[in-house]
């Protein structure tokens, strides 16, 4: 059996190209241009899934991207498989592998169909009312069990080894979707001079023109009026069209984003090619023409293999050359359906009979009938026989008192259905524009608009082709003129042997059996039946949202495509009041599913967040340096020689430091250049610090609060001249430090002249610290005197390094006598090298920024953001000296009035001393005045730095205490899980308490 | 009418047309002992305790909206209770204490599932944060410990602990009895035994004004559907808090950003926890129905849009895939935002305030959900005692006032 379902012609198939193919593990042929569906249906298959709840056998609903049912995992190999796609939308390409999911042991035979049989208990909600006891059971048993029975397709379990990109566009229209609205809207906006997008989500354009052989337009058939205007739009060099690319997401200001799949319809993609690419649209104009899509009639057992919508059919007849079956019942409330009855009689599909429930049939009733089609107007099923596939169709007719009265089974192999057509309005919602609801035609309709778009055809509630030609040609106009284009006008177009789709219904369908056990599916992938919408409204769920949510209504994988207004409709009818007063559903992004990696695209490894990287980074890889992230920068961390530890490394670092010189890369840390005639006055009031009176030349360690009066960032600050601040921060803190300013200067104090350049990465900075650094770096530096006297501790000069301008400043994080030399970064590897073997000729080494820590913990000095954490003052963090006590204002000295923050027992900075010196404490272990605390005891305080010291021969820590300063001496306890550590409260400053080796 | 399991088998027979609505609609009163502005999660609870650990059952529960479909119906229901402060420790215990049997006291499933909630580290500061919580939660008394990245992957074997990544896991701190919860269940859950105790929960009722008396007390509210009186009322409006207090001419100390989240479509089980990284903002767990729910950080600007920006979806998802490259070819089913309030110290407000009979219970950021049962306890004992409960005692609005902050934020040096 190959293809018996397939016509000997017709179709946009390619039948010189048979691709093989697997579903299932069942080796099958299709053709090139075959979606899987096609192909499966060509071959017979309906069969191909299971729903989620009651595992009920399920067929191809649809032809397009709204399809609950047909969801299957296509895998290339084990990293390349991806779960839960729609069989509707997947191309097949040679050597596919396709397999269906949520069954076992297969999809003939699931056992979980068991859930069927259960289903008058597995209602609506059920299982917020049970599963409650033992209550120990959910956990160990209820739950695991409802885990393994959910979710879909698996997913995959090695990293994805594709590539995704991402791509920025502008553009003057962009127009979504390629069916006639779209197709004219874009010639229109071409014609126009317009720059132009035009997106669809199929892998051919023309949308329902491909699958219409009736309709004429401007004299040739629909079809080739539309390769026509796809060939002139394509040579076009002002016009991007993009197939298979999905617009998934409307954001503010017509940012309107595209999913384009580029590979996954290829047999072998090639190496270079990424799988998709997201284009991030910025629009002048849009024009949305998403065309509408079909919906079900709700009638008992409408959900066996074999049953799917009416347009489908002609769709998989029309452009696939396929049969659904061989003797097609059709089922209907709009002419649409009609077409697709005629067609396939046309075609020598037997047609049992067209019942339509309307009572008066359509406007096609007459031609089917005299086609020799039987129509049974007022008629409606009443239910459907079959177990893997529809076997009959039971129907009634509707009497005039609304019951049904049975009539006749009717063997069949497939039954269609429309209940006419729900306009797409997601992009247009995602807008954040306006609904209306249309009442004589049951349907919401664009209304007011929020962004500069406008809805052209089907979803724009308007269904005969000739207007939706005229409508599109009009919006893709007035879009070009929007967007600031002279226009050519409208246009109409001359169209022939179309047929207007009228006619719908909305609801669950009457019928005669009992409406407590039948099933008459809404909902289908989720199982909701038009009794379980009922049952919500009866259980007091009133909002269409409530009802959604304990129904599980439209919260599938179709997000509600097919159901929400059959949904809408039931719940309207139960709560008696009319469809607009129960409310819609929020459209949410995206259209349908869109792949993470799409997001994510090139962000990966060292590409997921930008690296920030000093002058002399690949000096100090080439070095051996291990490294450290520190935002988003990676600094040295320590420079291990042969087979040395960090351990090791860094207490000989630290040694070398002390005993002679060292060499440090500072360049992280923020720079700002604090500038104009009011710089001097800013700082006054941003600092705590006082700053009008720092003499040009002169260095001050400034400490910045918040206006709550904690401690915010800290840092060195140089006058260079009257007007001119060069000032540092934290390396974390630069961009918040900056904003801060920014922010005072922008809302607060828009008197103040000053301007603030962030110059963070204009310097490097190389800090050399130690008893040797003036000697280091004497020989170098030209144009400043480096004595003592002339250039004293926390002071700055301007001169030039081997010939190189910089900015010398004389301070010190280490407790040694230290400069920092800044010059301008393109030279920083390079006087790097200069000072570094000065350096090493002294008996020095580079250190990292472990060995930093440990240094300015041995002096008591804070990192902000370590010691501190936001709820500490400058005082408790022992910097109380920085605040000017008589500045009349400054940011934080109202918060630091605050009455909390004036109580005594605050915490403040104090050393601990560990009774053991070789024990080095844990950060942010707790500390306790007992050594075997009771639970639920109030910590006093807790560990914010601890290292083991090479120069003190034992470890050292600082800490923040309740009342610390006055505890000196006291012993108190760090509880660990093994038991509390003994130390004493010391004073911060382990090392040269004097300061005498900061100004030898 | 019980739920249980024999209820449904009784009711199967009779093809469910016996239930009874899950709670009343009525129409308001003209006066109530205690009104409740806002059918969230939290006014729920608050209207459910006082009723049934107070007595006060002549409680109204109005609602702008429908109820639940606030931050109740938007959030990612990740619950855990390993805060850094004392303060906080006490209230989110307390709340997870609750969670215990919640299904049971409600007899309601909201399938609280304790798997565990597993907190990243990505740099030398993390670790020196993490280990800080872990230390005070342990002399707190409350579950916290300290993993490995090896032991990290074991908990969560999707995770990437590759040291090659760019911000690689140095480790995680777990917490085992954190996991999650049924969101719609619990608002439901506390609404139907609420109303079961005599609460009027009055949905699509919005509040245009508090009335007050002459010496500054409330005496009720002006509503779409007419005028209300109480002696107490209660907000619990998230983030329209400010709106309604503006309404008694209280100046909150909150800014309410949008928040957003994403499912992916339904996957076989595999992510057996809740994994958070504050440092690169992915939050994600797997729900019952298997969905991947992921939540992304806040927005950067103050809105009242219940949307949010493409990018900041997109740096979650970036987050995502580089811990679990597995989940790149998974898809994004659906997004949403909604808006929450924040305080300056990023921990809630749960008081009486200046005005007479005027109680405010707002400002839990992004992680109120957790909450919701012990919020409501506490805040139904402030209301009917007039005097908090010590559990919320520190979480006053004078604190901004005084300085006694209970920065949650500034301890993790990120907002969370």
């Amino acid at each position: 059996m190959s293809q018996t379902f397939r016509r000997p012609e017709g179709g946009r198939i390619k039948r010189n190209k048979p691709v093989a193919f697997r579903f299932d593990g069942r080796a099958l042929t299709g053709y090139e241009g075959d979606t899987l569906a096609s192909a499966l249906l060509a071959n017979g298959v309906h069969l191909v899934g299971r729903s989620f709840k009651y595992h009920r056998p399920r067929g191809i609903l649809t032809a397009g991207a709204e399809e609950p049912n047909a969801l299957v995992t296509v895998s290339r190999d084990a990293a390349r498989s991806t779960p839960n796609l729609r069989a509707t939308q997947v191309e097949i390409y040679e050597g596919m592998t396709a397999e269906s999911q949520n069954r076992w042991p297969s999809l003939a035979f699931d056992a979980s169909a068991v859930n069927d049989l259960l289903s008058p208990i597995f209602v609506s909600g059920f299982y917020y009312k049970t599963f409650m006891w033992p209550a120990k059971f959910w956990t160990s048993v209820y739950e695991p069990r409802i885990r393994a029975a959910a979710g879909l397709g698996k997913a995959p379990e090695l990293p994805d080894p594709d590539r995704y990109q991402s791509r920025f566009a502008h553009c003057d229209v962009l127009v979504i979707g390629a069916g006639p609205a779209g197709l004219a809207a874009a010639l229109a906006a071409m014609e126009s001079g317009a720059r132009v997008i035009l997106c669809d989500e199929q892998a051919e354009m023309g949308g329902s023109l491909l699958s219409d052989p009736d309709v004429t337009i401007e004299g040739q058939s629909g079809r080739q009026w539309s390769t026509d205007v796809i060939m002139a739009l394509a040579l076009s060099d002002r016009v991007t069209c993009l197939t298979r690319t999905t617009a998934f997401g409307y954001f503010a200001d017509n940012f309107v984003a595209l999913a384009e799949r580029i590979t996954d319809h290829m047999a072998t993609p090639p190496a270079s090619s990424p799988r998709e690419r997201l284009w991030q649209v910025r629009a002048k104009q849009v024009v949305i023409a998403t065309g509408a899509l079909e919906r079900p009639l709700v009638f008992p057992e409408n959900d066996r293999p074999g049953i799917l919508f009416a347009d489908a059919a002609r769709t998989y007849l029309n452009r696939y050359g396929v049969m659904a079956g061989r003797k097609t019942v059709v089922a209907t409330a709009c002419d649409s359906a009609y077409l697709a009855a005629l067609d396939l009689h046309r075609a020598g599909v037997e047609v049992p009979a067209i019942l339509d429930i309307r009572r008066e049939g359509g406007a096609l009733t007459a031609a089917a009938r005299a086609a020799g089609i039987r129509v049974e107007t007022g008629a409606t099923v009443t239910g459907t026989r079959g177990r893997l596939r529809v076997a009959s169709v039971e129907f009634g007719h509707v009497q005039a008192d609304g019951s049904v009265r049975h009539d006749a089974v009717l063997p069949c192999d497939s039954l269609l259905m429309s209940g006419g057509w729900t306009p797409t309005l997601h992009m247009f919602s995602q807008s954040r524009g306006k609904l209306r609801y249309e009442e004589v035609t049951g349907r919401y309709l664009p209304g007011r608009s929020a962004e500069h778009e406008r809805s052209a055809g089907a979803c724009n509630g308007t269904m005969a082709l000739g207007a939706v030609l005229d409508e599109g040609y009009a919006a893709g106009e007035n879009a070009a003129r929007a967007a600031g284009l002279a226009t050519r006008g409208t246009k109409t177009f001359a169209v022939a042997g179309a047929t207007t789709p009228d006619g719908q219904v909305l609801g669950a369908l009457p019928h005669d059996r009992n409406p407590g056990r039948v099933k008459a599916f809404v909902d289908f992938q989720h199982d909701v039946t038009a009794k379980d919408i009922k049952l919500a409204v009866r259980e007091g769920f009133r909002s269409i949202e409530h009802v959604k949510r304990y129904t599980t209504t439209g919260m599938a994988t179709d997000q509600g495509k097919t159901s929400n207004m059959n949904a809408l409709a039931i719940a309207a009818g139960a709560l008696d009041k009319p469809i607009p007063a129960v409310g819609l559903t929020t459209f949410r992004m995206p259209y349908t599913p869109t792949t993470f990696g799409i997001f994510a695209n090139t962000s990966r490894g060292d590409l997921f967040d930008p690296v920030r990287r000093t002058s002399t980074h690949d000096w100090a890889a080439a070095a051996g340096a291990e490294f450290e992230n520190v935002g988003m920068w990676k600094r040295a961390w320590y420079f291990p020689r042969q087979g040395e530890s960090m351990h090791a490394a860094v207490d000989r670092e630290c040694r070398t430091v002390r005993a002679a010189v060292g060499i440090f890369d500072a360049s992280t840390l923020g720079k700002i250049e604090v500038v104009g005639p009011d710089a001097a006055e800013f700082m006054h009031r941003i600092y705590v610090n006082p700053f009008l009176k720092l003499e040009v030349g002169r260095c001050r360690y400034g400490i910045m609060c918040r206006d709550d009066g904690f401690v915010y960032d800290d840092g060195v600050v140089g006058r260079i001249a009257a007007d001119r601040f060069h000032v540092t921060t934290t390396t974390g803190g630069a961009p918040r430090v900056l904003s801060h300013m920014e922010d005072y200067l922008q809302t607060e104090w828009t008197d103040l002249k000053v301007w603030l350049t962030s110059t963070t990465e204009q310097w490097a900075v190389i800090a050399v610290q130690g008893p040797k650094a003036r000697e280091a770096i004497a020989p170098l530096i030209e144009g400043i005197d480096l004595s003592k006297a002339a250039m004293p501790h926390m002071s700055v000069r301007m001169g030039t390094i081997l010939g190189v301008p910089c900015r010398l400043f004389r301070m010190s994080f280490t407790g040694e006598l230290g400069f920092e030399i800044n010059v301008p970064a393109a030279y920083g590897k390079a006087i790097w090298e200069a000072v570094h073997a000065r350096v090493v000729a002294l008996g020095g080494c580079p250190y990292g920024t472990e060995a930093m820590h440990v240094l300015r913990a041995e002096k008591g000095y804070i990192i902000v953001g370590q010691d501190t954490d936001g709820t500490v003052t400058p005082d408790e963090a022992g910097v109380g000296w920085a605040v000017g006590k008589s500045k009349p204002d400054f940011v934080g000295k109202r918060g630091l009035a605050r009455a909390d923050l004036l109580k005594p027992g605050r915490t403040q900075l104090v050393g601990l001393a560990t009774v053991d010196p070789k024990v080095v404490l844990e950060e942010g272990a707790q500390i306790t005045p007992d050594a075997d605390p009771a639970p639920r005891t109030h910590a006093i305080g807790h560990v914010t730095s601890a290292y083991h010291s090479a120069v003190l021969g034992r470890s050292i820590a600082l800490a923040m205490v309740e009342r610390g300063r006055s505890r000196l001496g006291e012993t108190l306890h760090v509880p660990m899980p093994g038991g509390a550590i003994a130390v004493t409260v010391v004073d911060p400053v382990f090392y040269d308490k004097e300061g005498g080796r900061l100004d030898p | 009418m019980r739920f249980s399991f024999a209820s449904l088998l009784r009711n199967a027979f009779s093809a469910h047309t016996g239930w009874p609505e899950q709670w009343r609609s009525p129409e308001p009163k003209a006066a109530y002992d205690v009104i409740i502005v806002g059918a969230g999660g939290h006014g729920l609870a608050t209207a459910y305790y006082l009723a049934a650990e107070h007595g006060i059952t002549n409680v109204a529960v109005v609602e702008r909206g429908w109820l639940g479909g606030g931050n109740t119906g938007r959030n990612t229901t990740i619950i855990r209770s390993n805060y850094l402060w004392e303060e906080s420790e006490a209230l989110y215990d307390h709340a997870l204490d609750l969670w215990q049997d919640l299904s049971q006291v409600l007899n309601y499933n909201v399938m609280y599932s304790p798997r565990g909630v597993m907190m990243l580290a990505h740099t030398v500061h993390d670790v020196q944060v993490s280990k800080r919580h872990v230390h005070a939660n342990r002399l707190a008394g409350i579950q916290n410990e300290w993993l490995s990245p090896e032991e990290a992957k074991a908990f969560c074997p999707p995770l990437n602990i590759s040291r090659d990544i760019r911000y690689p896991v140095m480790g995680a701190a777990l917490q085992r009895k954190g996991g999650v919860a049924r969101h719609d269940a619990v608002a439901w859950g506390y609404a139907r035994a609420a109303s079961a105790l005599g609460v009027d929960i009055i949905q699509n009722c919005e509040v245009t004004a508090i009335r007050r008396g002459p010496d500054g007390a409330v005496t009720g509210i002006e509503t779409t559907k007419g005028p209300i009186g109480a002696k107490k009322i209660g907000v619990v409006a998230a983030g329209h808090t400010s709106v309604v207090m503006g309404m008694a001419g209280l100046r909150m100390p909150l800014e309410s950003y949008p928040l957003q989240a994403l499912v992916s479509e339904p996957l076989k089980p595999v992510f057996p926890c809740v994994v958070m990284s504050n440092t690169i903002h992915a939050y994600i767990s797997q729900s019952d129905k298997g969905d991947l729910v992921i939540g992304a950080g806040t927005d950067q600007y103050v809105s009242y849009s219940q949307t949010g920006g493409l990018h900041i979806t997109t740096h979650t998802l970036d987050a995502i895939c580089e811990l679990f490259p597995m989940f790149r070819r998974v898809r994004m089913l659906r997004n949403w935002g909604g808006i929450v309030d924040v305080t300056p110290d990023r921990s809630p407000i749960l008081a009486k305030t200046p005005v007479k009979g005027l109680f405010v219970n707002c400002g839990w950021g992004t992680g109120g959900f957790k909450a919701t049962p012990g919020s409501g306890h506490v805040f139904a004992h402030t209301i009917a005692r007039d005097e908090p409960h010590p559990k919320n005692a520190p979480f006053t609005l004078e604190r901004f006032r005084d300085g006694r902050l209970i920065d949650e934020a500034a301890a993790a040096a990120v907002a969370h």
